[in-house]
Protein backbone atom coordinates (compact mmCIF):
# COMPACT_ATOMS: atom_id res chain seq x y z
CA UNK A 1 0.00 0.00 0.00
CA UNK A 2 3.09 2.46 1.21
CA UNK A 3 5.07 2.19 -1.99
CA UNK A 4 2.75 2.54 -4.54
CA UNK A 5 1.56 5.79 -2.93
CA UNK A 6 5.28 6.56 -2.52
CA UNK A 7 5.92 6.20 -6.29
CA UNK A 8 2.86 8.35 -7.20
CA UNK A 9 3.78 11.01 -4.93
CA UNK A 10 7.31 11.11 -5.99
CA UNK A 11 6.26 11.46 -9.54
CA UNK A 12 4.07 14.17 -8.64
CA UNK A 13 6.93 15.86 -7.09
CA UNK A 14 9.19 15.74 -9.80
CA UNK A 15 7.01 16.84 -12.62
CA UNK A 16 5.81 19.77 -10.45
CA UNK A 17 9.26 20.63 -9.96
CA UNK A 18 10.68 20.49 -13.76
CA UNK A 19 7.53 22.25 -14.68
CA UNK A 20 8.50 24.90 -12.39
CA UNK A 21 12.12 24.77 -12.97
CA UNK A 22 11.97 27.28 -16.02
CA UNK A 23 9.43 29.67 -14.62
CA UNK A 24 11.73 29.42 -11.37
CA UNK A 25 14.75 30.61 -13.71
CA UNK A 26 13.38 33.44 -15.00
CA UNK A 27 11.98 34.64 -12.56
CA UNK A 28 15.22 34.57 -10.63
CA UNK A 29 16.91 36.32 -13.07
CA UNK A 30 18.13 39.82 -11.51
CA UNK A 31 16.66 42.37 -13.58
CA UNK A 32 18.47 45.76 -14.68
CA UNK A 33 16.67 48.73 -13.46
CA UNK A 34 17.53 52.13 -15.77
CA UNK A 35 16.22 54.83 -13.05
CA UNK A 36 18.79 52.90 -10.58
CA UNK A 37 21.64 52.38 -13.50
CA UNK A 38 20.94 56.32 -14.31
CA UNK A 39 22.19 57.11 -10.54
CA UNK A 40 24.93 55.13 -10.34
CA UNK A 41 26.63 56.26 -12.96
CA UNK A 42 25.78 59.69 -11.97
CA UNK A 43 26.95 58.29 -8.21
CA UNK A 44 30.40 57.72 -9.62
CA UNK A 45 31.22 60.26 -11.43
CA UNK A 46 30.41 62.49 -8.04
CA UNK A 47 32.78 59.95 -6.00
CA UNK A 48 35.29 60.31 -8.51
CA UNK A 49 35.07 64.48 -8.04
CA UNK A 50 35.77 64.21 -4.53
CA UNK A 51 39.29 63.35 -4.77
CA UNK A 52 40.03 64.93 -7.75
CA UNK A 53 39.96 68.38 -7.61
CA UNK A 54 37.87 67.77 -4.22
CA UNK A 55 40.59 66.13 -1.80
CA UNK A 56 43.62 67.27 -4.06
CA UNK A 57 42.35 70.64 -3.12
CA UNK A 58 41.51 70.27 0.27
CA UNK A 59 45.27 68.99 0.95
CA UNK A 60 47.21 71.20 -1.30
CA UNK A 61 45.38 74.19 0.68
CA UNK A 62 46.51 73.04 3.82
CA UNK A 63 50.46 72.53 3.03
CA UNK A 64 53.15 75.66 2.48
CA UNK A 65 53.41 76.88 -0.66
CA UNK A 66 56.56 74.96 -1.73
CA UNK A 67 54.58 71.59 -1.71
CA UNK A 68 51.28 72.38 -3.35
CA UNK A 69 51.67 71.12 -6.60
CA UNK A 70 53.48 67.98 -4.82
CA UNK A 71 50.56 67.30 -3.07
CA UNK A 72 47.71 67.99 -5.62
CA UNK A 73 50.32 65.29 -7.57
CA UNK A 74 49.34 63.03 -5.17
CA UNK A 75 45.66 62.73 -5.19
CA UNK A 76 46.09 62.77 -9.23
CA UNK A 77 48.47 59.82 -8.83
CA UNK A 78 46.75 57.80 -6.50
CA UNK A 79 43.71 57.86 -9.01
CA UNK A 80 45.63 56.72 -11.57
CA UNK A 81 47.99 54.27 -9.88
CA UNK A 82 44.35 52.67 -7.97
CA UNK A 83 42.23 52.68 -11.22
CA UNK A 84 44.96 50.19 -13.03
CA UNK A 85 45.46 48.02 -9.93
CA UNK A 86 41.43 48.06 -9.28
CA UNK A 87 41.51 46.15 -13.07
CA UNK A 88 44.33 44.09 -12.71
CA UNK A 89 43.04 42.48 -9.22
CA UNK A 90 41.51 44.62 -6.79
CA UNK A 91 37.76 44.45 -7.57
CA UNK A 92 38.54 40.60 -8.13
CA UNK A 93 40.40 40.31 -4.50
CA UNK A 94 37.40 42.79 -3.12
CA UNK A 95 33.96 41.71 -4.63
CA UNK A 96 33.72 38.39 -5.87
CA UNK A 97 32.86 35.31 -4.09
CA UNK A 98 35.83 33.82 -2.61
CA UNK A 99 36.09 33.04 0.85
CA UNK A 100 35.70 34.81 4.05
CA UNK A 101 38.40 36.73 3.96
CA UNK A 102 39.41 37.82 0.29
CA UNK A 103 37.79 37.21 -2.94
CA UNK A 104 38.96 34.73 -5.45
CA UNK A 105 40.74 35.56 -8.84
CA UNK A 106 38.18 35.22 -11.05
CA UNK A 107 37.68 38.77 -12.28
CA UNK A 108 41.27 39.21 -12.85
CA UNK A 109 42.25 41.58 -15.50
CA UNK A 110 37.80 42.21 -15.19
CA UNK A 111 37.80 38.93 -16.77
CA UNK A 112 34.52 37.93 -17.73
CA UNK A 113 32.94 41.43 -16.86
CA UNK A 114 31.54 40.81 -20.11
CA UNK A 115 29.70 37.84 -20.17
CA UNK A 116 25.93 38.88 -19.79
CA UNK A 117 26.31 41.64 -22.26
CA UNK A 118 23.74 40.81 -25.35
CA UNK A 119 22.86 43.26 -28.33
CA UNK A 120 25.08 45.67 -26.19
CA UNK A 121 23.57 45.64 -23.14
CA UNK A 122 23.72 43.35 -20.10
CA UNK A 123 21.54 40.54 -19.88
CA UNK A 124 20.86 40.62 -16.16
CA UNK A 125 21.59 42.48 -13.16
CA UNK A 126 24.99 41.66 -10.78
CA UNK A 127 24.69 39.55 -7.86
CA UNK A 128 27.32 39.28 -5.37
CA UNK A 129 28.08 35.70 -3.42
CA UNK A 130 25.42 34.00 -4.47
CA UNK A 131 25.43 29.92 -3.94
CA UNK A 132 27.25 30.64 -0.52
CA UNK A 133 26.03 28.40 2.34
CA UNK A 134 24.04 30.23 4.82
CA UNK A 135 24.63 33.20 3.07
CA UNK A 136 22.25 35.50 1.22
CA UNK A 137 23.05 36.72 -2.08
CA UNK A 138 23.21 40.48 -2.77
CA UNK A 139 21.11 41.29 -5.84
CA UNK A 140 21.70 44.31 -7.26
CA UNK A 141 19.90 46.17 -10.34
CA UNK A 142 22.66 47.28 -11.75
CA UNK A 143 25.37 45.95 -14.83
CA UNK A 144 28.54 44.84 -13.08
CA UNK A 145 31.03 47.32 -15.21
CA UNK A 146 28.60 50.10 -12.95
CA UNK A 147 29.29 48.09 -10.16
CA UNK A 148 32.85 47.83 -10.67
CA UNK A 149 33.42 51.96 -11.14
CA UNK A 150 31.65 52.88 -8.34
CA UNK A 151 33.17 50.49 -6.30
CA UNK A 152 36.63 51.84 -8.51
CA UNK A 153 36.27 55.84 -7.06
CA UNK A 154 35.71 54.29 -3.18
CA UNK A 155 39.30 52.55 -3.93
CA UNK A 156 40.82 55.92 -5.40
CA UNK A 157 39.64 57.73 -2.15
CA UNK A 158 41.08 55.60 0.51
CA UNK A 159 44.80 55.35 -0.05
CA UNK A 160 44.39 59.57 -1.47
CA UNK A 161 43.01 60.26 2.30
CA UNK A 162 46.43 58.54 3.66
CA UNK A 163 48.55 61.07 1.68
CA UNK A 164 47.67 63.68 4.61
CA UNK A 165 49.55 62.22 6.93
CA UNK A 166 52.27 62.05 5.29
CA UNK A 167 52.62 65.63 3.36
CA UNK A 168 55.64 67.46 2.87
CA UNK A 169 58.59 64.85 3.22
CA UNK A 170 57.59 61.35 1.46
CA UNK A 171 58.87 60.64 -1.59
CA UNK A 172 57.31 60.04 -5.10
CA UNK A 173 58.84 56.56 -5.94
CA UNK A 174 57.28 55.36 -2.12
CA UNK A 175 54.47 56.88 -2.33
CA UNK A 176 53.62 55.23 -5.59
CA UNK A 177 55.05 51.65 -4.31
CA UNK A 178 53.39 52.14 -1.26
CA UNK A 179 49.82 52.88 -2.38
CA UNK A 180 49.72 50.28 -5.20
CA UNK A 181 50.89 47.24 -2.53
CA UNK A 182 48.56 49.39 0.09
CA UNK A 183 45.43 49.61 -2.18
CA UNK A 184 46.04 45.60 -3.16
CA UNK A 185 46.79 43.91 0.18
CA UNK A 186 44.97 46.30 2.77
CA UNK A 187 41.76 48.12 1.51
CA UNK A 188 40.79 45.61 -1.25
CA UNK A 189 40.35 42.62 1.38
CA UNK A 190 39.00 45.21 4.21
CA UNK A 191 36.54 46.11 1.43
CA UNK A 192 35.53 42.35 1.13
CA UNK A 193 35.17 41.44 4.54
CA UNK A 194 32.35 44.15 5.08
CA UNK A 195 30.81 44.51 1.54
CA UNK A 196 31.00 41.47 0.31
CA UNK A 197 27.86 39.02 1.79
CA UNK A 198 30.39 36.36 1.93
CA UNK A 199 32.94 38.87 3.66
CA UNK A 200 32.94 37.50 7.73
CA UNK A 201 32.44 41.00 9.21
CA UNK A 202 29.83 40.84 7.28
CA UNK A 203 28.38 37.56 8.09
CA UNK A 204 28.89 38.93 11.72
CA UNK A 205 26.66 41.19 11.10
CA UNK A 206 28.89 44.53 11.26
CA UNK A 207 27.11 47.65 9.28
CA UNK A 208 28.67 49.91 7.16
CA UNK A 209 26.78 51.29 4.95
CA UNK A 210 29.75 53.16 2.73
CA UNK A 211 32.82 52.87 4.22
CA UNK A 212 33.79 54.10 8.07
CA UNK A 213 35.48 51.20 8.52
CA UNK A 214 36.37 49.78 5.21
CA UNK A 215 37.40 53.89 4.18
CA UNK A 216 38.05 56.26 6.79
CA UNK A 217 38.92 54.05 9.96
CA UNK A 218 40.96 51.85 7.34
CA UNK A 219 43.13 55.06 5.94
CA UNK A 220 43.17 57.11 9.82
CA UNK A 221 44.98 54.48 11.36
CA UNK A 222 47.30 53.84 8.39
CA UNK A 223 47.85 57.69 8.37
CA UNK A 224 48.84 57.50 11.74
CA UNK A 225 50.96 54.60 11.14
CA UNK A 226 52.78 56.40 8.21
CA UNK A 227 53.35 59.53 10.32
CA UNK A 228 54.72 57.67 13.24
CA UNK A 229 57.06 55.83 10.93
CA UNK A 230 57.92 58.62 8.63
CA UNK A 231 58.73 60.61 11.58
CA UNK A 232 58.22 64.49 12.25
CA UNK A 233 58.99 66.81 9.13
CA UNK A 234 61.65 69.17 9.77
CA UNK A 235 61.50 72.04 11.91
CA UNK A 236 57.95 70.93 13.62
CA UNK A 237 57.19 72.72 16.29
CA UNK A 238 59.34 75.92 15.33
CA UNK A 239 59.33 76.57 11.51
CA UNK A 240 56.04 78.35 10.33
CA UNK A 241 53.86 75.58 8.60
CA UNK A 242 50.63 77.56 8.40
CA UNK A 243 48.35 76.80 4.77
CA UNK A 244 49.35 79.05 2.11
CA UNK A 245 45.55 79.18 1.17
CA UNK A 246 43.24 78.54 2.56
CA UNK A 247 40.65 79.37 0.14
CA UNK A 248 41.81 75.82 -1.30
CA UNK A 249 40.49 74.07 1.03
CA UNK A 250 37.21 75.48 2.01
CA UNK A 251 36.95 75.20 -2.09
CA UNK A 252 38.36 71.42 -1.95
CA UNK A 253 36.04 70.64 1.43
CA UNK A 254 32.79 71.68 -0.73
CA UNK A 255 33.61 70.07 -3.46
CA UNK A 256 34.20 67.07 -0.87
CA UNK A 257 30.16 67.71 0.60
CA UNK A 258 28.73 67.55 -2.72
CA UNK A 259 30.42 65.02 -4.23
CA UNK A 260 30.00 62.61 -0.91
CA UNK A 261 25.73 62.13 -1.98
CA UNK A 262 27.19 59.76 -4.70
CA UNK A 263 29.42 58.09 -1.71
CA UNK A 264 26.71 57.92 0.86
CA UNK A 265 23.33 57.91 -1.29
CA UNK A 266 24.74 56.00 -4.25
CA UNK A 267 25.96 53.41 -1.32
CA UNK A 268 22.32 52.18 -1.99
CA UNK A 269 22.64 50.95 -4.96
CA UNK A 270 19.41 52.37 -6.44
CA UNK A 271 17.36 55.00 -6.47
CA UNK A 272 15.18 54.98 -3.83
CA UNK A 273 13.84 55.85 -0.34
CA UNK A 274 17.13 54.60 1.47
CA UNK A 275 19.11 56.60 -0.68
CA UNK A 276 16.78 59.44 -0.10
CA UNK A 277 17.01 59.25 3.78
CA UNK A 278 20.85 58.69 3.46
CA UNK A 279 21.14 61.72 1.44
CA UNK A 280 19.13 63.55 4.50
CA UNK A 281 21.73 62.65 6.81
CA UNK A 282 24.39 62.90 5.38
CA UNK A 283 23.25 66.83 4.69
CA UNK A 284 22.38 67.29 8.34
CA UNK A 285 25.29 65.67 10.13
CA UNK A 286 27.62 67.63 8.19
CA UNK A 287 26.29 70.78 8.61
CA UNK A 288 25.75 69.83 12.86
CA UNK A 289 29.86 68.71 12.15
CA UNK A 290 30.74 71.93 10.58
CA UNK A 291 28.69 74.14 13.79
CA UNK A 292 30.23 71.72 16.53
CA UNK A 293 34.01 72.30 14.95
CA UNK A 294 33.48 75.70 15.08
CA UNK A 295 31.77 76.69 18.21
CA UNK A 296 34.44 74.28 20.27
CA UNK A 297 36.80 76.34 18.78
CA UNK A 298 35.27 79.71 19.26
CA UNK A 299 34.66 78.67 22.89
CA UNK A 300 38.46 76.64 23.21
CA UNK A 301 40.85 79.37 21.51
CA UNK A 302 39.20 82.44 21.33
CA UNK A 303 38.06 82.80 17.21
CA UNK A 304 35.97 80.59 15.06
CA UNK A 305 38.15 80.01 12.04
CA UNK A 306 37.62 79.03 8.36
CA UNK A 307 40.01 76.12 8.37
CA UNK A 308 37.94 74.93 11.27
CA UNK A 309 34.60 75.14 9.76
CA UNK A 310 35.59 73.28 6.70
CA UNK A 311 37.38 70.74 8.70
CA UNK A 312 34.44 69.79 11.38
CA UNK A 313 32.53 68.78 7.84
CA UNK A 314 34.33 66.59 6.41
CA UNK A 315 34.73 64.98 10.03
CA UNK A 316 30.85 65.22 9.91
CA UNK A 317 30.85 63.54 6.62
CA UNK A 318 33.16 60.56 7.57
CA UNK A 319 31.44 60.05 11.07
CA UNK A 320 28.17 59.64 9.02
CA UNK A 321 29.25 57.37 6.32
CA UNK A 322 28.89 53.91 7.85
CA UNK A 323 25.39 55.32 9.88
CA UNK A 324 23.83 56.61 6.32
CA UNK A 325 21.31 53.97 5.15
CA UNK A 326 21.22 53.44 8.83
CA UNK A 327 20.02 56.37 10.81
CA UNK A 328 17.38 58.68 11.05
CA UNK A 329 17.52 62.27 11.21
CA UNK A 330 17.35 63.08 14.87
CA UNK A 331 20.37 60.37 15.33
CA UNK A 332 22.57 62.58 12.52
CA UNK A 333 22.30 64.93 14.27
CA UNK A 334 23.73 63.75 17.11
CA UNK A 335 26.28 61.72 14.98
CA UNK A 336 27.49 64.59 13.49
CA UNK A 337 28.25 67.26 17.15
CA UNK A 338 30.22 63.99 18.53
CA UNK A 339 32.12 64.40 15.16
CA UNK A 340 32.16 67.77 14.91
CA UNK A 341 33.77 68.40 18.39
CA UNK A 342 35.61 64.93 18.44
CA UNK A 343 37.59 65.79 15.98
CA UNK A 344 38.21 69.11 17.26
CA UNK A 345 39.61 67.79 19.98
CA UNK A 346 41.80 64.62 18.14
CA UNK A 347 43.12 67.19 15.93
CA UNK A 348 43.95 70.41 18.09
CA UNK A 349 44.90 68.69 21.80
CA UNK A 350 45.27 64.82 21.17
CA UNK A 351 48.01 65.60 18.18
CA UNK A 352 50.10 67.65 20.17
CA UNK A 353 50.03 65.61 23.43
CA UNK A 354 50.69 62.66 22.28
CA UNK A 355 53.33 64.70 19.51
CA UNK A 356 53.34 62.58 16.22
CA UNK A 357 52.91 64.72 13.05
CA UNK A 358 49.98 63.87 11.04
CA UNK A 359 49.93 67.19 8.71
CA UNK A 360 46.46 67.03 7.67
CA UNK A 361 44.95 65.32 10.25
CA UNK A 362 44.41 62.18 8.39
CA UNK A 363 43.49 60.20 11.66
CA UNK A 364 42.52 63.13 13.79
CA UNK A 365 39.61 63.51 11.09
CA UNK A 366 39.30 59.97 9.33
CA UNK A 367 40.23 57.55 11.67
CA UNK A 368 39.01 59.50 14.95
CA UNK A 369 35.42 60.51 12.60
CA UNK A 370 35.28 57.25 11.54
CA UNK A 371 35.54 55.37 14.99
CA UNK A 372 32.81 57.58 16.48
CA UNK A 373 30.79 57.28 13.14
CA UNK A 374 31.08 53.43 13.17
CA UNK A 375 30.27 53.14 17.06
CA UNK A 376 27.13 55.42 17.17
CA UNK A 377 25.71 53.79 14.10
CA UNK A 378 25.53 50.36 16.19
CA UNK A 379 23.58 52.73 19.16
CA UNK A 380 21.16 54.83 16.39
CA UNK A 381 20.27 52.16 13.40
CA UNK A 382 16.59 51.85 12.80
CA UNK A 383 15.95 48.66 12.23
CA UNK A 384 13.12 49.01 8.98
CA UNK A 385 15.64 51.54 7.03
CA UNK A 386 17.67 47.63 6.96
CA UNK A 387 15.03 45.13 6.82
CA UNK A 388 14.75 42.56 3.88
CA UNK A 389 12.26 39.75 3.61
CA UNK A 390 14.94 37.33 4.92
CA UNK A 391 15.65 39.71 8.05
CA UNK A 392 12.10 41.41 8.65
CA UNK A 393 13.36 42.94 11.53
CA UNK A 394 16.44 44.59 10.10
CA UNK A 395 19.16 45.56 12.13
CA UNK A 396 18.48 48.25 14.83
CA UNK A 397 20.71 49.72 16.61
CA UNK A 398 21.35 48.17 20.75
CA UNK A 399 24.24 47.03 22.84
CA UNK A 400 24.56 43.58 20.33
CA UNK A 401 25.16 45.87 17.49
CA UNK A 402 27.36 48.13 19.40
CA UNK A 403 29.47 44.92 20.50
CA UNK A 404 29.56 44.01 16.86
CA UNK A 405 30.48 47.25 15.57
CA UNK A 406 33.27 47.51 18.05
CA UNK A 407 34.33 44.24 16.63
CA UNK A 408 34.82 45.35 13.04
CA UNK A 409 36.34 48.79 14.58
CA UNK A 410 39.09 46.77 16.56
CA UNK A 411 39.60 44.03 13.32
CA UNK A 412 40.24 47.34 10.80
CA UNK A 413 42.52 49.18 13.14
CA UNK A 414 44.70 46.00 14.11
CA UNK A 415 44.84 44.63 10.29
CA UNK A 416 45.28 47.93 8.53
CA UNK A 417 48.10 49.49 11.40
CA UNK A 418 50.04 46.25 11.18
CA UNK A 419 49.66 46.05 7.24
CA UNK A 420 50.07 49.36 6.46
CA UNK A 421 53.56 48.86 8.93
CA UNK A 422 54.84 45.94 7.23
CA UNK A 423 54.39 47.47 3.73
CA UNK A 424 56.11 50.65 4.86
CA UNK A 425 58.93 48.55 6.51
CA UNK A 426 58.93 46.68 2.63
CA UNK A 427 58.78 49.98 1.11
CA UNK A 428 61.80 51.61 2.45
CA UNK A 429 63.96 48.59 1.88
CA UNK A 430 63.62 49.21 -1.56
CA UNK A 431 63.47 53.14 -2.42
CA UNK A 432 63.13 54.67 1.08
CA UNK A 433 60.54 56.41 2.46
CA UNK A 434 61.90 60.26 2.80
CA UNK A 435 63.15 62.94 0.54
CA UNK A 436 66.59 64.16 2.38
CA UNK A 437 66.41 67.38 4.97
CA UNK A 438 67.84 69.80 1.99
CA UNK A 439 65.31 68.31 -0.45
CA UNK A 440 62.72 68.88 2.06
CA UNK A 441 63.93 72.65 3.03
CA UNK A 442 63.91 73.23 -1.05
CA UNK A 443 59.89 72.15 -0.96
CA UNK A 444 58.56 68.82 -2.97
CA UNK A 445 57.60 70.70 -5.72
CA UNK A 446 60.90 71.32 -7.44
CA UNK A 447 62.90 68.87 -5.83
CA UNK A 448 60.46 65.69 -7.14
CA UNK A 449 58.89 67.47 -10.04
CA UNK A 450 60.93 70.58 -11.14
CA UNK A 451 57.85 72.48 -11.04
CA UNK A 452 56.68 75.46 -9.09
CA UNK A 453 53.23 77.10 -8.63
CA UNK A 454 52.79 80.73 -8.99
CA UNK B 1 66.44 117.10 -4.33
CA UNK B 2 65.09 114.87 -1.18
CA UNK B 3 64.08 111.38 -1.80
CA UNK B 4 61.61 110.94 1.08
CA UNK B 5 60.62 107.64 1.92
CA UNK B 6 57.25 106.59 4.10
CA UNK B 7 56.35 103.05 5.75
CA UNK B 8 52.54 103.26 6.06
CA UNK B 9 49.39 101.57 6.73
CA UNK B 10 48.62 99.88 3.04
CA UNK B 11 44.78 101.11 3.52
CA UNK B 12 45.99 104.89 3.86
CA UNK B 13 47.85 104.82 0.21
CA UNK B 14 44.86 106.42 -1.07
CA UNK B 15 44.37 109.02 1.33
CA UNK B 16 48.72 109.86 1.08
CA UNK B 17 48.43 109.91 -3.06
CA UNK B 18 45.89 112.28 -2.81
CA UNK B 19 47.10 114.73 -0.39
CA UNK B 20 50.28 114.65 -2.24
CA UNK B 21 48.68 115.62 -5.84
CA UNK B 22 47.74 119.34 -4.95
CA UNK B 23 51.39 119.87 -3.80
CA UNK B 24 52.61 119.66 -7.33
CA UNK B 25 54.05 115.79 -6.62
CA UNK B 26 54.38 114.59 -10.36
CA UNK B 27 54.65 110.90 -9.66
CA UNK B 28 55.55 108.49 -6.89
CA UNK B 29 57.01 104.26 -6.53
CA UNK B 30 54.80 102.17 -4.36
CA UNK B 31 55.89 98.72 -2.95
CA UNK B 32 54.28 96.19 -0.91
CA UNK B 33 56.78 95.38 1.99
CA UNK B 34 56.44 93.68 5.34
CA UNK B 35 58.74 94.36 8.30
CA UNK B 36 57.85 95.03 12.09
CA UNK B 37 58.36 97.78 14.74
CA UNK B 38 56.89 98.76 17.67
CA UNK B 39 53.51 97.14 16.43
CA UNK B 40 55.04 93.40 16.58
CA UNK B 41 53.16 90.88 14.65
CA UNK B 42 50.03 88.80 15.27
CA UNK B 43 48.99 85.28 15.81
CA UNK B 44 48.00 82.66 13.84
CA UNK B 45 46.17 79.81 15.12
CA UNK B 46 45.79 76.59 12.13
CA UNK B 47 44.16 73.43 13.79
CA UNK B 48 45.75 74.09 17.50
CA UNK B 49 49.18 75.06 16.01
CA UNK B 50 50.07 78.58 16.64
CA UNK B 51 52.77 80.70 14.90
CA UNK B 52 53.72 83.84 15.65
CA UNK B 53 53.89 86.12 12.40
CA UNK B 54 56.57 88.62 13.22
CA UNK B 55 56.16 90.48 9.70
CA UNK B 56 53.44 92.40 9.13
CA UNK B 57 52.32 94.33 5.40
CA UNK B 58 52.98 97.47 4.69
CA UNK B 59 53.48 99.83 2.17
CA UNK B 60 56.76 101.59 1.09
CA UNK B 61 56.32 105.44 -0.92
CA UNK B 62 59.12 106.75 -2.80
CA UNK B 63 58.84 110.19 -3.56
CA UNK B 64 61.72 112.69 -5.05
CA UNK B 65 60.93 116.37 -5.15
CA UNK B 66 63.05 119.40 -4.74
CA UNK B 67 64.59 120.60 -1.36
CA UNK B 68 61.43 123.50 -1.33
CA UNK B 69 58.54 121.00 -1.96
CA UNK B 70 60.31 118.45 1.30
CA UNK B 71 59.05 120.19 4.50
CA UNK B 72 55.36 120.03 2.51
CA UNK B 73 55.60 116.68 1.21
CA UNK B 74 56.50 115.19 4.91
CA UNK B 75 54.02 117.34 6.43
CA UNK B 76 51.29 115.82 4.51
CA UNK B 77 52.21 112.33 4.17
CA UNK B 78 52.31 112.63 8.38
CA UNK B 79 48.59 113.92 8.11
CA UNK B 80 47.62 111.91 5.65
CA UNK B 81 48.66 107.89 7.17
CA UNK B 82 48.26 109.09 10.89
CA UNK B 83 45.34 106.80 12.54
CA UNK B 84 47.15 107.36 16.13
CA UNK B 85 47.54 104.05 16.48
CA UNK B 86 50.84 102.05 16.96
CA UNK B 87 52.38 100.81 13.57
CA UNK B 88 51.09 103.66 11.11
CA UNK B 89 55.01 103.94 10.13
CA UNK B 90 57.63 106.08 9.25
CA UNK B 91 59.29 108.83 7.05
CA UNK B 92 62.61 108.82 6.37
CA UNK B 93 64.27 111.95 4.31
CA UNK B 94 67.57 111.17 1.77
CA UNK B 95 69.57 113.42 -0.22
CA UNK B 96 69.58 112.84 -3.87
CA UNK B 97 72.68 113.99 -6.10
CA UNK B 98 71.21 113.31 -9.98
CA UNK B 99 67.91 112.72 -11.53
CA UNK B 100 67.37 112.08 -14.93
CA UNK B 101 64.17 111.14 -17.64
CA UNK B 102 65.26 108.38 -19.29
CA UNK B 103 62.74 109.21 -22.31
CA UNK B 104 64.55 112.93 -22.92
CA UNK B 105 67.89 112.94 -21.26
CA UNK B 106 66.85 115.78 -19.25
CA UNK B 107 68.37 115.83 -15.40
CA UNK B 108 67.58 116.85 -11.94
CA UNK B 109 64.73 119.55 -10.97
CA UNK B 110 63.49 119.00 -14.81
CA UNK B 111 63.57 115.59 -14.78
CA UNK B 112 60.73 115.19 -11.65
Amino acid sequence: MTRPRLTWGLTALLTTILAAAPAFADDATPKLDSGDTAWMLSSTALVLLMTIPGLALFYAGMVRKKNILATMMQSFTICCIVTIVWMVAGYSIAFTTGTAYMGDFSRIMLHGIADHIVKGNDSQAFVLASGVKGVSDMVTTIPETVYMMFQMTFAIITPALIAGAFADRMKFSAMCLFMTLWSLLIYAPVAHWVWSPSGWASQLGVLDFAGGTVVHINAGIAGLVCALVLGKRNGYGTVNMAPYNLAYAVIGASLLWVGWFGFNAGSAVAANGRAGMAMSVTQIATAAAALGWVFAEWIAKGKPSVLGAASGAVAGLVAITPASGFVLPGGALVIGIAAGVGCFWASTSLKHMLGYDDSLDCFGVHGVGGIIGALLTGVFAFGPLSATDANPDGSPGGMAQFVLQCEGVASTLVYSGVGTFVLLMIVKAIVGLRVNEEEEREGLDIVLHGEQVF
Amino acid sequence: MKLIMAIIKPFKLDDVREALTPLGVQGLTVTEVKGFGRQKGQTEIYRGAEYHVSFLPKVKIEVVVGDDLAEGVIEAIAKAANTGKIGDGKIFVLDVERAMRIRTGETDIAAL
